[in-house]
């Protein structure tokens, strides 16, 4: 890399601070035939008020790598190793304790499923009132509710949800109801795991608005996790794309749309299916290996169009290869004056 | 006009809900007086389109014969499902296959795939000799894009979600069906191996001149494959005509909130207004007599209060609307 560059990337960071550094982060599951590296040493920095898109097909480990983040991974899954600093602590290093201080306050989930993570017994005033009072302690009955109503009103449900059970909220409204959990706290970072994958259509513009307002008006950071193009255009700032356990290509998004250099992030983009004309079908075969035992190398090979012998040895580092675009592919290589050029073809 | 591969008539479907020792049961209604065509010649891929609730799936299993109409026909080759022999009941399976949503769910984990082809074939006594039946199920594999020796031996957890979805399409295929209803095929299958299901469809639509009745909530796949479209909301049709004309220019404000909403790939065309929703109990009020859309429409007026709108022809012979903005059109038949 040129010293024009790396001056360049200095000076942005020293504008832009990182709220959360993900530091090779890797999560196994334990399984009888060995472990499955389901997120294997992954590097991102998530800056002040940016939303970062975390996409990938099922299984590349985008869920898991956000559970690691929030130290919620379950049995038999583990965090191997790795380090996550928010603001500079880092949050490997402490207790359960100190951790779950942490977690809602600073850094708090919305998760996939919100018809399943809402108590059904409990009102949902009560759920979200728990919820303040376990990390600020008792307070007044009249200024929990004020707040409470307040939160609604930032999600954009009407006041009479207050009382009401979950099974009487519709999947939109539910979702809403985990947004202002998840915002409760005033937390600095919020993971968003598929908010808004369960829903339809028009709900889901409904729900995504409101966590574009959400995230502006509080100015938090945000982590959006998941596997809908067109909502990634639509609602993030910057996209890192996931395959099995590894990022391949982290970009703004404008980049990554108009100009995908890892060969997965170009199937990405060209699988998407257009609204506006009709095109013919881009078909790629789906051999995987077996997650317990990736090959050697890249770890694309099997799929890659344009695999070369020397991606079956080593494995490309992820390099900035253009402005904020870094790229995890052999493909690329930049000469000394700092241009990208593509390697000549083996076929 | 020769005989409609399939008819379906002012088909209605009303389940009844609750009812418990002090309740009395609710009716809802799932399908309302749905009318659908699909000719015999050429093969047609016809979506059914929809948010959950609007009665696509019920659609689906009506069709399949999983559960009966409330009122209305389905006839299929001139024939009314209702009123046929055990003999024609059988054929009419084999000619209507399926092919379903979740790739996962659908395998028995105890059985190599070739047992699901084995099953076909045994009890539709398709085959002769052993031989025969390898060929056959060889010759359905390629029709999808895979080979016999890669998958028949392995177990489904060895195999990818499209390779499984793929192989449920050569399933159906192996029985030379006439029509295929594939419910949500490619909504559980990862956006890069879409295409190759996708593609399976075109094809068999094309070389095979098997007629798919394609049941999907995502317009943009529909949108890349359908011919005719459905769009159901609330269980009878918003908007039909040609899809990319329907897409292109949406007359039911319905449809043209659902194709505006669905996010543009683009990180330089933004949503540029939101949208509120309703109450759910203004916007489920399912014994209001009016269009059911109007507690959402923006245009909605008191003349949409006074009854159900019917289909109003838009400009095509195919495109109908039912919203009464077309009332001045003439009424579809």
């Amino acid at each position: 890399m040129t010293q024009i560059q790396k001056t360049e990337r200095g000076k942005r960071e020293n504008k832009l601070e990182p709220v959360l550094k993900v530091r090779d982060l890797k999560v196994f599951y334990d399984t009888p035939q060995g472990d499955v590296l389901a997120v294997n040493g992954i590097n991102f920095n998530l800056y002040e008020g940016e939303t970062l898109g975390l996409v990938g097909e099922s299984g590349c480990g985008k869920s898991t790598a956000a559970y690691g983040i929030l130290r919620l991974v379950q049995e038999p899954g583990r965090v191997v190793g790795g380090n996550v600093y928010l603001d500079d602590t880092d949050l490997m290093a402490l207790d359960e304790g100190e951790f779950r201080r942490l977690r809602w306050t600073k850094l708090a989930l919305i998760p996939q499923g919100a018809m399943n993570s809402l108590n059904p017994t409990m009102r949902v005033h009560a759920q979200i009132a728990d919820a303040i009072r376990t990390h600020e302690g008792r307070q007044s009955k009249a200024a929990l509710k004020e707040r409470i109503l307040e939160l609604f009103r930032t999600v954009g449900l009407p006041a009479r949800v207050y009382d009401m059970y979950p099974h009487e909220l519709s999947g939109g409204m539910k979702q809403r109801v985990c947004v202002a959990m998840g915002i409760a706290l005033n937390p600095s970072v919020v993971i968003a795991d598929e908010s808004t994958s369960a829903l339809d259509v028009v709900v889901q513009r409904v729900v995504a608005q409101t966590l574009i307002k959400v995230k502006e008006l509080l100015g938090v950071s945000m982590i959006m996790i998941g596997h809908d193009m067109g909502l990634m255009a639509q609602m993030v700032d910057r996209i890192a794309v996931m395959y099995a356990g590894k990022i391949v290509e982290i970009a703004p998004v404008r980049n990554l749309f108009k100009d995908p250099m890892h060969p997965y992030s170009q199937v990405l983009i060209d699988s998407i299916p257009s609204l506006k004309e009709k095109k013919p079908l881009k078909i790629t075969e789906g051999i995987t290996h077996d997650p317990r035992n990736p090959p050697p190398g890249c770890i694309f090979q099997l799929r890659c169009p344009h695999v070369m012998d020397v991606c079956r040895t080593e494995e490309p580092p992820l390099r900035e290869l253009k402005t904020r675009q870094e790229v995890a592919c052999h493909l690329y290589e930049l000469s000394a004056d700092g241009e990208v050029q593509r390697v000549a073809s083996p076929t | 006009m020769s005989q409609a591969l399939l008819d379906i008539r002012n088909a209605t479907k009303i389940y009844q809900v609750g009812g418990g020792m002090f309740k009395d049961k609710r009716e809802v209604v799932a399908l309302q007086d749905f009318n659908l065509t699909i000719a015999d010649k050429p093969a047609t891929i016809t979506t059914i389109a929809g948010e959950s609730g609007s009665g696509k799936t019920t659609l689906a299993n009506l069709v399949l014969g999983f559960t009966s109409l409330s009122k209305g026909n389905i006839i299929f080759q001139g024939k009314d499902t209702a009123d046929m022999s055990p003999a024609e009941v059988i054929d009419y399976r084999r000619n209507v296959q399926a092919v379903f949503q979740d790739p996962f769910g659908v395998y028995n984990p105890f059985y190599r795939i070739e047992h699901i082809f084995d099953m076909v074939i045994k009890n539709f006594k398709l085959a002769k000799s052993t031989a025969d039946v390898r060929e056959r199920i060889e010759a359905a594999l390629n029709v999808v894009g895979l080979r016999g020796e890669d998958i028949l031996r392995k177990y489904p957890h060895q195999l990818s979600g499209g390779q499984r979805q793929r192989i449920m399409m050569a399933r159906a295929y192996l029985i030379k069906p006439k029509l295929i209803v594939a419910d949500e095929p490619v909504s559980m299958v990862d956006a890069s191996l879409r295409a190759a299901i996708l593609d399976v469809m075109l094809r068999l639509r094309d070389e095979e001149n098997i007629s798919f009745l394609y049941i999907t909530h995502d317009l943009s796949t529909a949108y890349q494959v359908g011919d005719q479209i459905y769009i159901l909301y609330q269980g009878s049709i918003a908007e039909k005509g040609l899809t990319t004309k329907v897409i292109d220019t949406p007359k039911h404000p319905y449809v043209q909130l659902l194709v505006d909403s669905v996010p543009e790939p683009d990180p330089d065309t933004k949503w540029d207004m939101d949208i509120e929703l309703p109450d759910e109990e203004t916007m489920r009020a399912g014994d209001a007599k009016g269009c059911r859309f109007y507690p959402r429409c923006p245009k909605g007026w008191e003349h949409c209060l006074s009854a159900a709108p019917p289909l109003y022809k838009i400009d095509s012979v195919d495109h109908e609307a039912s919203c009464y903005l077309y009332e001045a059109n003439e009424a579809a038949d």
